[in-house]
């Protein structure tokens, strides 16, 4: 009966596509931890809409819940792409509070931060594997993208069919490879920015656009 | 039929565990009548005694997807920190046929190596050798 399971999701997939094709899209932003996706969810939340989606750190998995920001309008070539942004906690195998001392946290904060964080990243599997249309992928570009997380979640990704554009970020700092990125997943298209500093952002729109609209 | 349970008895004696590091390799055949959950129940039990799980031949990415998210539900501070994994990078999977993907078959044959974070570091890694410390407890 598998074979007929299958036959029968495969079909559903695309009827349901079919049938949400006017809805907005839930557009993931994924990637490892500290990759600058809240900076990026919030830099396209205040361009389209003036308001922020999360506070944005330094210290490794400040956001530990998936938010999402309904309805972004984006406008690209005379016409108007709307999307629902997730910011997602960085996807990671391994979560130690310890690792939250060197930030100056003490013992109580750091394990409520790491159960949270943990939560957190059961939370983007589970919206990767059921409720997102489309995935934006994080990377830092000053950090070697080989790892095994990147690898597994754009596999992840590639076998649900969702579309995915892979940022190369942080291009404003000392350090960056934007073509070791480009390198390491060459079936994909890479767009380098700076979240931080907007750089480059009009290309990332209009990427967005073509890739989600 | 087997069970999922990984562990033979040769190896339960704690005394052993404390001399080395265990390494349990799985072969295909073995993980082949298991259902998704058996499969990360197996790896997951491993490892939470300190063991290294090399798989013959992998997880399918649902199920890589799966064991990431039950991991994260079963680390506790000064207990259990997560786990390390290495695959080699995914050869193309140019063999697949279209009513392969079309059906959701998805080629998963790659080696994979699986610890405990505190005690698998991974020294090297490319597309022809996964090199990797593995320390006591």
């Amino acid at each position: 009966m598998g074979l007929l399971t299958n036959l029968r999701d495969s079909i559903s997939r695309v009827t349901d596509g079919l049938f949400a094709a006017d809805e907005p899209k839930r557009i993931g932003i994924y990637g490892p931890p500290n990759a600058g996706k809240t900076t990026l969810a919030n830099r396209i939340a205040r361009d389209w809409t003036g308001d922020a989606v999360g506070p944005e750190s330094h210290i490794p998995h400040e956001t530990r819940r998936a938010r999402r920001k309904e309805g972004v309008e984006i406008e690209r070539n005379g016409r108007t792409v709307t999307i629902d942004i997730v910011d997602t906690p960085g996807v990671t195998t391994k979560v130690d509070y310890k690792e939250f001392l060197d930030h100056d946290m003490e013992k109580d904060d750091a394990v409520r931060r790491s159960r949270e964080a943990t939560e957190g990243v059961a939370e983007a599997m589970h919206w990767l594997r059921e409720d997102v249309d489309g995935v934006i992928y994080v990377l830092d570009s000053t950090t070697d993208p080989f790892t095994q997380v990147n690898t597994m979640l754009i596999g992840i990704i590639e076998s649900q069919d969702l579309p995915a554009l892979i940022l190369a970020n942080k291009t404003d700092l000392p350090g960056s490879d934007v073509q070791q990125i480009a390198n390491a997943f060459p079936q994909h298209e890479t767009i380098p920015l700076s979240a931080l500093e907007g750089d480059n952002m009009d290309e990332v729109y209009t990427k967005i656009a073509e890739y989600f609209g | 039929m087997p069970g999922p349970k990984a562990n033979v008895d040769a190896a339960d004696d704690p005394d052993d565990a404390d001399d080395g590091v265990r390494i349990d390799m799985i072969s295909g055949a073995r993980m082949e009548g298991l259902t998704s959950m058996e499969k990360i129940r197996l790896i997951l039990d491993g490892v939470r005694d300190g063991n290294i799980v090399i798989l013959e031949e992998g997880l399918s990415p649902d199920e890589e997807s799966k064991l990431i998210e039950v991991t994260m539900t079963e680390i506790s501070p000064d207990d259990f920190t997560g786990i390390e994994i290495e695959t080699y990078p995914k050869a193309e999977a140019g063999d697949q046929s279209f009513l392969d993907k079309l059906m959701g078959r998805e080629s998963t044959q790659k080696l994979t190596v699986i610890g405990p974070a505190n005690r698998i570091e991974t020294l090297h890694k490319d597309e022809n050798l996964i090199s990797t410390l593995v320390s006591r407890k």
